[in-house]
């Protein structure tokens, strides 16, 4: 398959947000993870854990509480005291309305999904009707004296519990009066702590409500007669989030990193009485958990450590197989980095700013697992920051090097670069038009005159870029009907075609020349992971979240001989149980049999000249074959080349057809800069 | 392993047949339905697995049933045919036979089959086969005769091949065996001529057919109880010549050889065969696994009432007759292996399901270990379990034994509760035993004559009880003293309180020798480093410690210098264990014990003085028998552990400080921990020393390795 120089880049200095709040949909089998800038993530548990959409931070909206209402609409709120709706179609935000109650600090769906409740800081707790396109303020609740740090509904709707500070109330959820009213034990360990934080409520429709606080302690009531039925003391730290499911299983997260699972479970094997048991407690995290929850066969939790683990629950999974494996999801679902291949140059994507990096060199040659001695070191060339409190949505590098762009919800961003020897200087391309505010992708063509920008509503425009300008913002025929955003652009090397992607309408190729659809890729069950078409034969190859590449020919409009082989005998299975998503494919330049592709934990280049692995051969060897004759080697040689040394991979890709880039970003140096966990004592009396 | 499950009697009432048992069993049109044709005049539709019938028909009296009803799968109509001409065909909802379709065919009947993916085919005694559809349509119409005169036919498959239907029947004339094919694709009939292999004239007895890729290997079962095998070809070279065929012996004497009825065989899978018959001309008749590869025997079941020499075998069910009722027994056959052939197979796994880590369900009902993972065993498990209940009802057995424990003699209840078991296992077995041990306590009390000690060893035992399921056994032991059974719990029980265990320790201190000498206690754990010839001489010391001290240890520069001095001496002391054998063996059960020391401490500090002591140096001599040996464990099964040993001095320490300190005995003991720790600290401080220097070893060495943030590496991709 033959050696590869192989620059290995650690200097990507990501970190991603720690996990603020979490929120299943039982209905479409989604989760909704916001993170502590704001950012908001749609998971989709059915196509593999796959991060369909995101929502980009902004520094100002700090979620504190997200939940799904009335089916599929999505809401959040936090301290800036406003409720969002998110549009989920066109993945912007529909609206926010502010509470006029200072910070929120919780909300909750009524059962039915047609009401809004939120918990302030100014101790109010505020109804909201729910209408067709916006939310309706209604009625406030009793005034308590402290911020509402948690509420849930009674499953009937008829009641409401608000956790608060040192107390817990229980509200009338027609009349909006309080009814009740449980006093929190403040004494841990026998040290009375300053105050209690009842991080977390959930009301169950026999009456019993569970409270979990910053004293550590899991606390069941029953709101009737509002005495403590049952007391818990989990952890020396605050309990920060509860989530129930099915009246008879909830989980709790605790500031030490655990969750513990509590059942509903008989006393005896004789008797109908039924206690909650602590059962099961998982150490997934090294920093606090502060969201958790329970979908029906698996405990879902996020916290500091930035880290979303699933943890299925073995006797709730019925076929156990991959599926019902623990994951662990850490890095966004999409790319980050960018690449110009002539220049070697380096684009990363923080949250609030762009770094430019140029690779080194090297003059020596090595063999297999050398590293070689560096003539030039990688230089940090740009530092460039956005202004404004918005996240970068999208960011791309021209192959050229001469053109970089990005995006934020409202802004959009183009930048020409000079560069006259070592002196770099960077010119921002103002008067950009009015409808370019914000993207969603960001594409340049092969040849850098063209600037391919997938905004909201399905809008797909192209730019001709000149020194100094652009002109011809010209827009695609947008499909009949669709307000499916964009995801996902790929363009053929000729620069004729432009393949894109929404997060589930499916394939669509453009004519570049005549800004028409040439065609419709067949539609697949699952979300498109990484889109690219390859030179010459205007292949396009399309990687799914369910780990199935397909590679279809857009000229001939179907898939190509080589992606219906594959389909016929099938991905080895270890290859389709790999966890993360493909995020990158791009070619070979100079063997057009070949295809680059990677996730997290590996990178593939795959040889179709090869014949296909079957499940009985090995599809990753680690170690070189030694002391095998050609034959042996050429009989078992396939398509495959897997190589794992470099991981966790954010951006792979191939400068020329002898280099390689391989941008790694180590667990290690991601801990290292989150603040420390709560120390627990191993040892001592 | 081939597996024979418990069977099940599918028919409550006896079938109303003479020996000949039923005339056939066929599978309906749902799964698990069969229908059962008795040699009379009924036709039963049953369902196995709830093992009751569904349907009755029967024909009238004077008609007589000649072959057994089928289904036809294309329409899910019942097939019967009864005095050889006559043809009925029914359906569920129809209740009488009377009343159904009727046709009189010109021929006799010899069998109707039947099976899924075409239509039913009859074949007449004279060899002709018709499709029913075509026969129906013309009822009366003219069969042709096939075989000879005085050709019989002896018995019939019919089955698919390559998607075509196959017809194979074979006929005795003069005892020599022909084999006709019929196969409709070709409308080809092929006659063969069946080669005895043997010597002597044998009689065939059963037959089996299984269809491999290019053969139908035809099994049968001679008189000379062989089991031989003939390969058919399925696409004959010469299809109009009459061929031979030759037999080729398979398995010799799975039956006995006198044996003249009640014999049969079926192919269960390509490797195994299931063979009904007498293994012995003496011995009573058997259903067996055969496994035809290796030649083994895999499993076999005795049917002590007679059979009928009738075997039909269907998805995972073998029927016979057993007695006079008709037996359902569920089987299973993995894929042979030679492992499997020699048992020794423990288990296979099913390739497309991973293996995952045993898990605790806590929503079934803990005690009975593993809940069934597999949903299909568990079924089956339910279906015996159904059957135990019919024979022996399981609920009365635990209340009578509840009952008995009110009022019978102590022997009585004795001789019940092994009867109760020795019974199998029930989910909820260990609330019984806690239940039963709560009677005999709640009784003990009532009658303070009353102690059935052995019972409660007994129950003990069964490794199911925990402190909870039975609180107050412990308690009532500690009253009698009885340190057998209080030595038992503490193995035992996995949540005694803290409390309990303490004074446990306590009793176990104080109780006198002579005491101890009498009772029976388990001396696993300590026999390996005790001697019990030392026996008297330790008494000797135990009482010179218990009974005041020698002058010379008074002080404790003195000791110290003995220490020093006489470092031989010391150890020679030692090395003598300051209590019997049979107290050790029951302190060794305390230090086993779990417990946590916030709750332990407070009755620690209860125990006296002099017994804290004791403990202590029996703790010191443990440690001393610890560090004799390298890896630091005491010899013998179950020994305690050196963690366990030091947990304990600590927590007795802690606990009794300021009163060792006062004692003049302990000093001496106080002496040497003191110096064991102080070495224990400089060597801990040395080795802390070497790992921090390796540690920061280990840091440069990985900085080399990951810390750049940037390289050019050579990979090549093979």
């Amino acid at each position: 398959m033959g050696e590869f120089n192989v620059h290995r880049v650690r200097f990507f200095n990501y970190v991603p947000s720690g996990i603020r709040c979490v929120a299943y949909n039982n209905q479409s089998n989604r989760l909704a993870v916001s993170r502590t800038d704001g950012t908001v993530e749609i998971y989709n548990l059915s196509a593999n854990y796959f991060q369909e959409k995101f929502f980009p931070g902004h520094e100002s909206r700090a979620t504190e509480a997200l939940c799904w209402a009335k089916g599929q609409r999505l809401f959040s709120a936090g301290l800036n005291g406003e409720i969002i709706e998110y549009d989920l179609q066109a993945l912007t935000i529909k609206y926010a309305v502010d509470a006029f109650g200072g910070p929120i600090w919780s909300m909750a769906a009524s059962p039915s999904g047609s009401q809004l409740l939120v918990g302030c800081e100014d101790g109010s707790v505020k109804l909201f009707q729910i209408t067709p396109d916006k939310i309706q303020f209604e009625r406030n609740f009793d005034r308590q004296k402290s911020r509402i740090l948690s509420l849930s509904w009674h499953p009937a709707g008829t009641h409401v519990a608000a956790g608060s500070i040192d107390y817990i109330s229980v509200f009338d959820s027609k009349s909006g009066s309080a009814i009740g009213k449980m006093l929190v034990d403040r004494q841990y360990m026998g040290v009375s702590k300053r105050k209690c934080i009842i991080w977390g409520v959930a009301f169950l429709s026999d009456g019993t409500v569970i409270s979990v606080d910053s004293a550590g302690k899991v606390q069941i009531w029953d709101s009737a007669t509002g005495t403590l039925m049952k007391n818990h003391l989990v952890s020396n730290a605050d309990v920060q989030s509860i989530a129930v499911s099915q009246e008879d299983s909830f989980v709790v997260g605790t500031a030490e990193g655990t969750v513990f699972h509590f059942q509903l479970v008989s006393v005896t094997s004789s008797s109908s009485e039924k206690q909650w048991v602590r059962t099961k407690p998982f150490q997934h995290h090294t920093h606090g958990v502060r969201a958790v929850a329970h979908s029906p066969t698996a405990l879902i939790s996020g916290g500091t450590d930035t880290h979303l683990v699933i943890r299925p629950l073995m006797e709730k999974v019925e076929v156990k197989n991959y599926d019902a494996a623990l994951r662990k999801i850490t890095f966004p679902h999409r790319r980050l980095v960018s690449c110009a291949k002539k220049k070697q140059l380096l684009l990363f994507q923080f949250a609030h700013h762009l770094e430019l990096w140029r690779l080194g060199s090297t003059v020596a040659t090595g063999k297999n697992g050398d590293t070689l001695p560096l003539s030039k070191n990688a230089d940090h060339l740009l530092h460039l920051k956005t202004k404004g409190p918005e996240n970068i949505i999208c960011s791309c590098i021209s192959p050229c090097g001469g053109w970089i762009a990005c995006s934020t919800a409202s802004r959009f961003f183009l930048y020409r670069l000079n560069y006259e020897h070592d002196n770099i200087s960077l010119q921002r391309v103002s008067k950009m038009p009015v409808f370019l505010r914000s993207a969603l992708q960001i594409l340049f063509s092969e040849d850098s005159t063209k600037l391919f920008v997938a905004s909201n509503q399905g809008s797909l425009r192209v730019i001709r870029l000149q020194e100094g300008g652009f002109t011809h913002p010209r827009a695609f025929q947008p499909q009949s009907g669709t307000v499916q955003s964009m995801c996902l652009l790929a363009v053929s090397p000729d620069g004729n075609w432009l393949a894109a992607s929404g997060s589930s309408a499916g394939v669509h190729v453009y004519n570049v020349k005549q800004l028409k659809l040439h065609c419709t890729v067949p539609a697949y069950n699952f979300p498109v992971t990484a889109l690219a078409i390859a030179p010459n034969t205007n292949n396009l190859v399309i990687a799914h979240s369910d780990q199935q590449v397909f590679e279809y020919s857009i000229p001939d409009k179907q898939y190509t001989e080589w992606s219906r082989t594959v389909q016929k005998q099938g991905f080895h299975h270890l290859w389709l149980q790999r966890d993360t998503p493909i995020t990158h494919i791009s070619f070979h330049p100079k063997r057009p049999m070949h295809i680059l592709l990677h996730d997290t934990y590996m990178f593939c280049l795959i040889d179709k000249s090869l014949p296909l692995p079957n499940d009985k051969t090995l599809l990753y060897n680690p170690l070189p074959p030694t002391n095998e004759s050609d034959v042996i080697r050429r009989r078992t040689a396939h398509a495959f080349k897997i190589s794992k040394k470099y991981k966790p991979l954010l951006f792979v890709d191939l400068l020329d057809e002898k280099t390689l880039v391989a941008v790694e970003r180590p667990l290690d140096d991601i801990v290292a800069q989150l603040p420390p966990p709560i120390k627990k004592k191993k040892f001592g009396t | 392993m081939a597996d024979l499950e418990e069977g099940f009697a599918l028919t409550a009432v006896p079938l109303g047949s003479g020996p000949d048992g039923p005339l056939g069993v066929e599978q309906s049109d749902k799964t698990d339905q069969f229908l059962v044709t008795d040699s009379g005049r009924t036709v039963i539709l049953y369902k196995v697995s709830d093992q009751k019938p569904l349907g009755s028909w029967s024909v009238k009296q004077g008609q007589i049933i000649t072959c057994p009803a089928v289904c036809n799968f294309q329409t899910g109509e019942y097939i019967i045919v009864h005095d050889n001409k006559v043809l009925r065909i029914w359906n569920n909802e129809d209740v009488n036979l009377d009343k159904v379709f009727k046709a009189t065919l010109s021929a006799e009947v010899y069998r109707i089959h039947s099976i899924q993916g075409t239509e039913p085919l009859v074949l007449f005694k004279e060899g002709a086969v018709r499709g029913l559809e075509a026969l129906l349509a013309e009822p009366q119409q003219k069969i042709e005769t096939v075989i000879s005169d005085e050709e019989v036919i002896k018995w019939t498959k019919f089955f698919m091949v390559f998607r075509h239907p196959v017809l194979i029947f074979i006929t005795e004339k003069h005892g020599n065996y022909f084999v006709y094919v019929q196969k409709f694709n070709s409308r080809i009939l092929s006659k063969y001529t069946l080669l005895l292999g043997q010597e002597e004239k044998c009689v065939i007895q059963s037959f089996s057919t299984s269809v491999g890729r290019k053969f139908i290997s035809l099994m049968s079962l001679s008189s000379d109880g062989c089991v031989y095998e003939t390969l058919i070809p399925i696409h004959p070279s010469e299809p109009e010549k009459n061929q031979r065929l030759v037999q080729s012996q398979l398995l010799k004497s799975v039956v006995s050889g006198s044996a003249r009825n009640g014999v049969a065989l079926a192919i269960l899978d390509q490797d195994h065969i299931a063979v009904l018959g007498a293994p012995l001309p003496a011995s009573k008749e058997c259903l067996s696994v055969w496994n035809t590869k290796f030649q083994t025997l895999q499993t076999s079941k005795e049917l002590p009432q007679g059979t009928s020499g009738q075997l039909w075998y269907y998805g995972e069910n073998l029927f016979m007759l057993h007695g006079k009722f008709l037996t359902v027994v569920p089987f299973k056959c993995e894929v042979s292996s030679l492992a499997g052939a020699l048992g020794k197979l423990k288990h296979s796994q099913d390739p497309g399901i991973h293996a995952t880590p045993h898990f605790v369900n806590w929503e079934t009902s803990q005690g009975c270990g593993l809940g069934s993972q597999n949903s299909e065993q568990s079924k089956r498990i339910l279906r015996r379990r159904k059957v135990e209940v019919s024979v022996q009802p399981e609920v009365p057995a635990s209340t009578q034994l509840l009952a008995t424990i009110q009022k019978d003699s102590e022997k009585h209840i004795e001789v019940e509760l092994r009867k109760f078991l020795a019974t199998k296992r029930t989910p909820d077995f260990h609330t019984i035993i806690g239940d039963v041990i709560i009677g005999l306590l709640g009784r003990c009390k009532a009658e303070p004559s009353f102690y059935p000690r052995n019972c409660l060893m007994q129950l003990v035992q069964t490794h199911v009880l925990s402190y909870s399921l039975c609180p107050g056994l412990m308690e009532f032991a500690l009253e009698k003293t009885d340190v057998q059974i209080l030595q038992l719990c503490l193995q035992q029980f996995p949540d005694i309180p803290e409390s309990v265990t303490c004074a446990c320790l306590k009793v176990f201190l104080s109780i006198g020798d002579d005491t101890l000498q009498d009772t029976d206690i388990n001396m696993e754990s300590v026999s390996d480093y005790m001697d019990p010839v030392q026996d008297g001489e330790m008494e000797g010391q135990t009482a010179f410690l218990q009974n005041g001290f020698s002058p010379e240890e008074d002080n404790c520069d003195s000791c110290a210098q003995k220490l020093k001095e006489k470092p031989q001496a010391t150890a020679d002391e030692s090395t003598s264990c300051p209590v019997t054998t049979k107290r050790a063996a029951l302190l060794n059960a305390v230090l086993h014990s779990a417990y946590s020391e916030t709750f332990l401490l407070p009755h620690l500090k209860d125990i006296p003085a002099q017994h804290s002591t004791l403990f202590l140096q029996y703790l010191y001599f443990l440690y001393l028998k610890c560090s004799e040996n390298a890896t630091m464990t005491l010899p013998g099964t179950h020994p305690p552990t050196l963690s366990q040993i030091m947990d304990w001095i600590c927590l007795l320490l802690d606990a009794n400080f300021t009163v060792v300190v006062m004692i003049p005995e302990a000093k001496r003991l106080l002496l040497s921990l003191y110096k064991f720790v102080k070495s224990q600290i400089s060597i801990c401080s040395e080795l802390n020393k070497i790992e921090v220097s390796f540690r920061e070893l280990q840091k440069l060495n990985q900085e080399k390795n990951n810390r750049e943030l940037y390289s050019i590496e050579v990979l090549e991709l093979f």
